[in-house]
Formats: structure tokens, C-alpha cells, sequence
């Protein structure tokens, strides 16, 4: 290294010098550093004593709960329907065992040198809902069936966005070929498709799917419930996917198609070969971030009358058993769902860092 | 086998590989398969409805409602029609929708610029809010509002009371209503007088500026008349106001303005949950305007104010102005979790206790459905207009 190239040295940060910088730089800064820390000060004991110091962890039932802090054995004495919904308790290694694959599929794609980490991630979008679909239900290969009605808690939650997300990407993408279409009949349904579905709340479609699906269907063809709101999500989900493709495939320099149609490539071989490989690479935050915002729709099922893991929870703190432990009830499932959208919305932003190709300042 | 034919047109490409035949093909078949869709649910529907007994049409607006809503902002009882139902859901939907944009723009306004702020502990309070906040689902954040804090509040005779006019329990929030009386009128003219003098002055103080160059203290001289005007206007007219104060009769209290404690928790999910979208928004809108930009703007001499105002805020507002849109949207639409804990939004009062009594499920599902693509249309077509008008203009 030459020395031109060299950075300068750093500055030794002495703990004062610091906070002089940081933190009272003029009179307004630490004014606010003073108001703020005050705040912080004030309102992270208390919480620390009711979270961790005066909670009850361990215990049989309510009367184990002395009532000056959190009452976490009621989350450790439900966790089971929390989990599970009404699944059958001794076939519940079923959905274990779909967790442990979930896990193996999607794990390893947060780990940089992986190996062969893309065939992990191509199973999990592949072989396991394949697995699942057998699995879950049963009623084949000699597995007892379990009924829909049953299924519940986290389970649930994981399964309608599973589902959700992948049955959206695809019609995501036709939808997005329709609306950058050149035939405007094609073009026109796709771009009413896309926005009427986007204009209207997921909880009108989930009310439709259920009230009115039974009406459009000839008689005699009926869903189950968990089916007729896996049909509404994927297509209210789908308009958003196409339009976050649709930002990819605008973003594909005409260069490129006409490169395409230079070489003599059809359409969905232009398409599939040349621009969506590079449109869907661009615009992958944006998919997780669909991603991210359908899971945690996933929970207004529970108006419908489904058990997701809000669901289970929600009709649990109501129970007379158990005083008072509503807000332990909504910061478990806040905790579920926190770790979960975190860590996505994390290894988006990695993602996106790593296939930033630099032409942004 | 087809006859060879007697004049030899160079062989141009087969129909089928005509790009024009082939798209008229293909729009053909999909205009029929709509059609085909279409008429099979349409049939599907009208042979379903007629085997239970449903009638269609809208007749069913002009019928009584006979059920109560604990909230309307237009006057409501149970012997209005279903008609009247309708309008009570959609003005306290537009209510909660309005009341959220406003305080999630001002919270996410504040905490994007305080994310950016150079005191650390300011700037790692709202990364933490942001963080956790934008990752919990808005329907478990209402539940919080509404079981868990709001629920756990007194009752109305442990009301907790604030400075005597303002008192909170676990039936809402009373505050006092303001009664106009006689005299109140010359207030709201003085109230206009003030605006058009403030125009006047804007328009006078920029031809000023752009004939001399000096500068007149257009928004310190401007909030002074509006707030002086009307209020030596109010003292002029002899107070003209009174207010109604809330106080405790038997069991529950009376006069003043109720806020329910479902419109409380809604709005203060909604505000607080949209406001972390909001704040992430404002942060990438002020980062995208480069430093240069204030540097030079140092180097013309505008002081910090105006560099502010005039340089980074306009520049940044193109970058925040179409996704504020979305929030806005989402913020309207999600407003129909109202629902989940019975605050009466055109949701829960039409498409849920409406539809159950009238049976009437397309009727009722497709108004409700153009309700909110009117209201997302809208909430687009403002902001676009707002848009153009702080777009760059190329020429």
C-alpha cells in the first residue's frame, strides 16, 4: 500500500470525547440527550422488572403467578395449541418434522459459504410443499387424515404464507408480462386485474371468499374454509407481486430485448431466457418485502373464524382460567412474528447489498 | 392434402407464425375465456341465490336497519334504513382514515428526521421504534391498544381526570365540546379575512422580492394575522364560546365529546404503525438529496432555515411523495381491521351486521368494494397531482 492510499489514522475515542461528540455537540443536543435518556431511563426498568425480575416462570396453573410481573408459565402451559391448533397431540411429529425441513431448506441460505446452498433453497421451494401437501393432511401412505378444521397456532400461520407467497409468484409474473403486454385487450384485464385487487382491503376479500365463493361455485363444488381464504390471499397477493415485477422488468434496458429478438427468440423464450432472470434478480428485496408484509397479513384469517397463531392466542386470554394475561398473550405471538420478519427483512437488506452492482452513488 | 397453387407468391410466413394473427388469437381466446368466466359465475350466482331464497337489487337500502351502532357522526337510530347504515360506516371509515394520516405523517416525519439525527441516542431510540414496530402485524398491535391497554383501564368512577375537563377510562376518552354561540360568525369571517390577507401578502412580498431582491418575513407576518385577527375578532364579538364539560351522571358520563375507546386503539395502531413506514420513507427522501447540494446552497449564503426550505425538502419530497402514497392507501385500507374489535367502519357495520340481516352478500360486498377503490383512486389521483407539482421540470 502506497501512501497516498493509506486512511488516515484513526482517532483514539476516549469515553468522553465520544460523548461529547455524539451526544451533547450543541445546547439542543443535549437538551434532547438529557429529555430522551430520561425517558429511556424511566421506562426500561420497570419493564425489565415486569419482563424478567418479578415474572413467574415456572408452575402449574394461574395461582403460580404471584401478579407483580409477567406470567410467562400461561405462554409455556399453552405453548402446545399456540403451536399446534387442534392438531392431534401424537401426530403432531408430522408438523415437526415439516418445521425441521423448513429449517434445513431456508437456514442454510443465511449462511454465506453454504455449500451447495441453492439446492437447499430450490428443494424448499419444490420438494417440500410437495412433502407438506402429503404430510399435513394425511389420508395417504397409511397416515391418519386430519381434517382442516384442525389445523392451527403457528402451524397455520406458516402454512397460509407458504403457500400464499408461492402460488402468488407465478401469477405474479404472468400478470406482470400481461400488463407490459403489447396486445391491449391482454393488457387492459391484467391492468384492471392487478388494480382492482390492489385497491381493496384483504380483509373485504377474505369476507368474499367466505360469503360469496359458495355462491359463484356450481352446487355441489365446495372448498373447505382454509382453502377458500388460500384462494383469496394468493390472488389479492398476486397484484402486488406483478407489480413489483412489473418495477423489474421496466427496469431491463431495451438493449436487451432487442438482443433477444436479434437472436430469433420467441417470446417466452425472450422472456424466460433474457428478461426475467435479470427483472426478477433486480427487484428480489422487493418480492421479500411482499413476502414480509403477507406474512404478517396472514393473521386477519382470524376473522374469518380461523385459529392462526394470533388466533389460538387471542382465544386463549379470554379464558377465565387465567387472569390478566392478555398482554404476555400479544407479546409472545409479537415476539414470534418479530423474529421472523426481522431476520427476513435482514437478509434483505444483505441480498441487496451483495447484488447492488454499483452503478448507484 | 392441399391443392398447390397456380400463382407462386413468395412464400411468406405461415399465419400461425404471424405475430399480428397470433396476438389477435390470443386476445380473442382471452376475451372469450372472460366472457366464458364471467357468464358461468354469473349463472352460478343467480341459480344459487334463487335456490336460497335470496332476492337481488337494491331495495334492501330503503329497508329498516332496526339494529343500534355505538358510534355515527351523521344522526343514526335503529329505525333508520339499511341506506343510513351505509353512510355511518363510510364518514367514521374516512374519520379513522383521516385522523391516521395526519398524526402518522407528523410521528413519521419526526422520527425519520430524528433516525438522521448527529445525537446518538436520539438517532437509536427511533431505529428501535422503527425496528420493532414495522415487524409485529397491525391487527396484534389494535388487539394491544384495545384488550390489553385500554381494557385496563378504570372505570368511569376511578376516571382518571385531567385538569377537571379531560377525563380517561375504560369507556373512551371525554373531552369538552366546544359550543358556539351568537356572534360566533363574525370569528369565521375574521377567520377568512385573515387567509386572504395572508395570500395577498405572499403574492405582494414574491413580486417585491423579484422587483427589488429583498425579502419580506412572509410566514412570521402571516401567522401573526391569523392568529391575531381571529382572536381580536372573538374578544370584539363578546367570547362567543362556551364549552360543554363532561361530568359524571349515575353511572356514566354526559356532554362533552366521547371518544370511544375502538376508535381510540384503531387510531393509535394505525397512526403509530403507519408512522414507522412513514419514517423510513422521510430518512431514504432526505438521504437521496447529495451533500452537494446543501454545500452549494451554504456557499450562496442562505442560511440554515432556507437551505431547509428551499433547496433540501423540495428535492427530497420527490424521492418521498409516491411511497407516502402507498402508506396512505394502506393506511385507508387497513383501517378495515376496525372490524376485529368492533369499531363500527363501513366493514363491520355493512359488510358484516348488514350483510348477516339482508342476506343481500353481492350487493352489499360490490358497494363496499367500490367504496374503497373510489377512496384508493382518490387518495392516488390528490397525491399524483401533488406529485406533478413538485416533479422536476425538464424542458
Amino acid at each position: 500500500m502506497t501512501e497516498s492510499t493509506m486512511k488516515p489514522p484513526k482517532k483514539a475515542l476516549t469515553p468522553v470525547k465520544w460523548m461529547r461528540e455524539h451526544l451533547f455537540s450543541t445546547w439542543y443536543n443535549a437538551l434532547l440527550t438529557v429529555v430522551v435518556g430520561y425517558l429511556v431511563v424511566t421506562s426500561v426498568g420497570p419493564i425489565l422488572n415486569w419482563a424478567l425480575f418479578d415474572a413467574n416462570f415456572l408452575g402449574a396453573d394461574a395461582s403460580d403467578c404471584s401478579g407483580a410481573g409477567a406470567c410467562w408459565l400461561f405462554i409455556d402451559q399453552r405453548l402446545n395449541f399456540f403451536i399446534y391448533g387442534f392438531y392431534p397431540d401424537e401426530l403432531q411429529w408430522r408438523v415437526d418434522l415439516m418445521f425441521l425441513l423448513l429449517a434445513v431448506a431456508f437456514v442454510p441460505q443465511f449462511i454465506e459459504r453454504f455449500p451447495a446452498r441453492k439446492w437447499f433453497g430450490i428443494f424448499g421451494m419444490t420438494g417440500l410443499p410437495v412433502i407438506g401437501y402429503f404430510l399435513i393432511p394425511g389420508g395417504l401412505f397409511g397416515l391418519e387424515e386430519v381434517e382442516s378444521t384442525k389445523w392451527g397456532g403457528l402451524m397455520l400461520t406458516l402454512i397460509l404464507a407458504y403457500i400464499g407467497i408461492l402460488a402468488s409468484l407465478p401469477i405474479g409474473v404472468l400478470l406482470a408480462l400481461g400488463r407490459r403486454s403489447e396486445m391491449p385487450i391482454i393488457r387492459g384485464l391484467s391492468v384492471v386485474f392487478i388494480e382492482v385487487w390492489r385497491a381493496v382491503p384483504l380483509i373485504t376479500v377474505l369476507f368474499m371468499a367466505s360469503v360469496m365463493l359458495p355462491l359463484f361455485l356450481p352446487d355441489g363444488m365446495n372448498f373447505e374454509k382454509l382453502m377458500r381464504a388460500l384462494i383469496g390471499i394468493t390472488l389479492w397477493q398476486s397484484a402486488y407481486m406483478a407489480e413489483v415485477i412489473r418495477g423489474g422488468l421496466q427496469a431491463i434496458p431495451r438493449g436487451q430485448y432487442e438482443a433477444a429478438d436479434a437472436l430469433g427468440l420467441g417470446y417466452w423464450r425472450k422472456m424466460g431466457l433474457v428478461v426475467l432472470p435479470q427483472a426478477l434478480k433486480l427487484v428480489i428485496p422487493g418480492i421479500v418485502n411482499t413476502f414480509i408484509s403477507l406474512f404478517k397479513d396472514t393473521t386477519l384469517v382470524l376473522i374469518i373464524g380461523l385459529f392462526d397463531v394470533l388466533g389460538t392466542v387471542q382465544s386463549t386470554v379470554t379464558d377465565p382460567a387465567w387472569q390478566n394475561v392478555a398482554v404476555e398473550g400479544y407479546v409472545f405471538v409479537a415476539f414470534c412474528f418479530w423474529v421472523f420478519c426481522f431476520g427476513i427483512s435482514r437478509y434483505s437488506q444483505n441480498l441487496e447489498r451483495k447484488l447492488d452492482t454499483g452503478h448507484k452513488t | 392434402m392441399k391443392k398447390q397453387t397456380i400463382d407462386s407468391k413468395p412464400a411468406g410466413p405461415k399465419p400461425w407464425y404471424d405475430p399480428r394473427v397470433r396476438s389477435l388469437f390470443f386476445q380473442v381466446v382471452a376475451i372469450a375465456a372472460v366472457f366464458w368466466a364471467g357468464w358461468t359465475l354469473v349463472e352460478n350466482t343467480l341459480s344459487n341465490m334463487e335456490s336460497r331464497g335470496i332476492s337481488t337489487g337494491f331495495g334492501f337500502l330503503e329497508e329498516t336497519a332496526g339494529f343500534g351502532i355505538i358510534m355515527s357522526l351523521v344522526p343514526y337510530d335503529a329505525t333508520m334504513s339499511y341506506g343510513r347504515t351505509f353512510w355511518v360506516g363510510l364518514t367514521n371509515t374516512l374519520l379513522v382514515s383521516a385522523m391516521g394520516i395526519i398524526a402518522a405523517t407528523l410521528l413519521g416525519f419526526i422520527i425519520g428526521v430524528a433516525r438522521l439525527s448527529s445525537n446518538w441516542l436520539v438517532a437509536k431510540v427511533s431505529l428501535f421504534y422503527i425496528e420493532v414496530i414495522r415487524n409485529i402485524p397491525l391487527l396484534l398491535q389494535i388487539f394491544f391498544w384495545y384488550f390489553a391497554v385500554l381494557g385496563a383501564l378504570p372505570s368511569p368512577r376511578q376516571s382518571i381526570e385531567m385538569g377537571g375537563t379531560m377525563f380517561l377510562n375504560n369507556r373512551g376518552l371525554y373531552v369538552p365540546e366546544p359550543l358556539t354561540q351568537d356572534g360566533f360568525g363574525l370569528v369565521w369571517g375574521a377567520v377568512l379575512a385573515a387567509i386572504a390577507a395572508v395570500v395577498g401578502i405572499r403574492i405582494w412580498a414574491k413580486r417585491r422580492q423579484l422587483a427589488t431582491g429583498q425579502i419580506f418575513p412572509t410566514f412570521k407576518v402571516g401567522v401573526a394575522i391569523l392568529v391575531l385577527v381571529p382572536l381580536l375578532a372573538y374578544f370584539v364579538a363578546g367570547s362567543p364560546l362556551e364549552w360543554d364539560v363532561p361530568a359524571l351522571k349515575g353511572f356514566n358520563f354526559g356532554g362533552g365529546i366521547t371518544i370511544i375507546p375502538e376508535l381510540a386503539a384503531l387510531w393509535l395502531a394505525l397512526s403509530l404503525y403507519t408512522a414507522s413506514f412513514i419514517a423510513e420513507i422521510v430518512r431514504s427522501g432526505i438521504l437521496s438529496v447529495s451533500k452537494g447540494q446543501t454545500e452549494a446552497s451554504k456557499a450562496l449564503g442562505l442560511p440554515n432555515g432556507l437551505t431547509l426550505r428551499l433547496v433540501v425538502i423540495p428535492q427530497a419530497m420527490r424521492v418521498i411523495i409516491p411511497p407516502l402514497t402507498s402508506q396512505y392507501l394502506n393506511l385507508a385500507k387497513n383501517s378495515s381491521l376496525a372490524t376485529a374489535i368492533g369499531y363500527p367502519d363501513l366493514v363491520a357495520v355493512f359488510m358484516g351486521t348488514t350483510l348477516n340481516q339482508t342476506g343481500q352478500a353481492v350487493e352489499v360486498v360490490a358497494i363496499t368494494m367500490a367504496v374503497y377503490l373510489t377512496i384508493s383512486l382518490s387518495i392516488s389521483l390528490f397525491m399524483n397531482i401533488y406529485n406533478r407539482a413538485v416533479a422536476i421540470k425538464e424542458r
